[in-house]
């Protein structure tokens, strides 16, 4: 891997349509993100005070399914502006719990909130972002480099893929760990 | 019954004539996928998951029923096995809703387990998403559609084993539906004997115990074949 910035990897997390406990089995990675910070400079993640997905991203982490227009966006960003991108969990890897919507039209997901009625419970898409027609995992919408299924993912899969990730490999995990749900 | 001798991935091995292709190579200790089949119904080739190659046949065949012959060669474990295997258990997963998250089996599932041993860390196809019920009419027992993979385990070992035939498919292709007598609710079927052999061959969280939580449907893999020497013994006679 090129490393830049005195030999870092710059790694991004980014959270779309999850429930963030891939980003709390993250955390759970305790004392190794001490090692994981001697190795690797977080540019971008829910975790740090940063509005823009920055250029340059050796590896970026996604959680979640890409479930509205501006999980699309940023998932697009995401692709351009990242060397290795990584499925981080099963909302996206498989779509998960955040897909379950997918049986029902998107009217049909709305309407107990009064979303498709008069003003004021119209919603306003300028401020909320559109729903897409169907959930989709990561892959369906851009090309995705590794996959860590789990729901969350414990600790040690995320640590064995960042492993994979800091050796500049691509992600490979044993079969116990490869399981969904 | 008379000894042949077979090859199996470039190893000359010997089986019995009355045998299937699974048996013998089973009994040499080489590990094939399945799903459908279970030791003690009888054989259904539905899942195409233990797919091997047998020189001189066109395309694969499914190793539980095709019977083991004198002189076939056979490998178990070629990159086009391989890849059909993943295939097969992407286009299971991606035909019914597994929310394997909120799965009453998750952690005690066989498609969960075959799909982490085949490598399939995700699915390359489209999610069909069909709109699918559960019928929990039943006392002490549930069906979950969205779970179902057709392995028909349950018809067999309802027709076979508890010899009622409460269950049968209707329909086609995806459309294909596990039901309870004539598409009755399997809480009003005359013929259920709520014996529960069904809930437990299930591989996955389509069958299951009324009143378990996710992660919490155990099943029993080995019942069947205690029930079947039970009755070979006559131990519940009399």
């Amino acid at each position: 891997m090129n490393r830049k910035r005195g030999g870092k990897v710059r790694l991004a997390t980014v959270w779309l349509g999850g429930c963030s406990g891939c980003h709390m089995s993250f955390l759970d990675l305790d004392e190794r993100l001490i090692e994981l910070a001697g190795q690797a400079e977080l540019v971008f993640s829910p975790f740090i005070d940063t509005k823009e997905f920055p250029a340059g991203v050796d590896v970026a982490l996604v959680e979640g399914a890409v479930n509205n227009r501006a999980n699309l966006a940023m998932a697009e960003t995401i692709r351009a502006r990242s060397r290795s991108v990584v499925s981080l969990g099963d909302c996206a890897v498989t779509g998960n719990v955040t897909s379950m919507r997918n049986i029902l039209p998107v009217a049909a997901t709305l309407a107990p909130f009064g979303g498709t009625g008069e003003a004021p419970f119209r919603f306003d898409y300028a401020a909320v972002p559109e729903l897409l027609p169907r959930a989709l995992p990561l892959h369906q919408v851009i090309a995705v480099d590794g996959f860590v299924p789990g729901c969350p993912p414990d600790p040690d899969r995320i640590w064995t893929a960042i492993g994979c990730l800091l050796r500049g490999e691509p992600v490979q995990l044993p079969e116990e760990m490869r399981s969904f749900g | 019954m008379p000894v042949i001798t077979l090859s199996i991935d470039d190893e000359l091995v010997s089986g019995r004539a009355d045998e299937s292709l699974l048996q013998v190579i089973r009994e040499h200790g080489i590990t094939l996928p399945t799903l459908c089949h279970m030791e003690g119904l009888s054989e259904r080739g539905g899942c195409r998951l233990c797919i091997v190659e047998v020189e001189g046949a066109a395309r694969p065949l499914p190793a539980c029923t095709t019977p083991a012959r004198e002189g076939m060669v056979v490998r178990t474990d070629t990159e086009r096995l391989r890849r059909y295997r993943r295939m097969i258990v992407e286009l299971m997963l991606a035909e019914r809703n597994h929310y394997c998250a909120v799965c009453v089996s998750i952690g005690n599932c066989e498609l969960q387990r075959v799909a982490a041993a085949l490598g399939v860390d995700h699915v390359r196809y489209e999610y069909l998403s069909p709109r699918l019920s559960m019928d929990l009419s039943h006392d002490r027992f549930g069906i979950d559609h969205n779970r179902c993979i057709l392995c028909t385990r349950c018809v067999r070992v309802c027709d076979e084993v508890e010899g009622v035939h409460t269950w049968d498919i209707s329909g086609r292709g995806v459309r294909s539906r596990i039901i309870a007598d004539l598409n009755h609710p399997w809480g009003t079927s005359d013929s259920c004997t709520s014996c529960g052999k069904c809930v437990q061959v299930c591989p996955t969280g389509a069958l299951f115990t009324k009143g378990v939580v996710v992660g919490e449907m155990v099943k029993d893999p080995g019942m069947l074949l205690r029930v079947l020497e039970g009755r070979e013994k006559k131990e519940w006679a009399g």
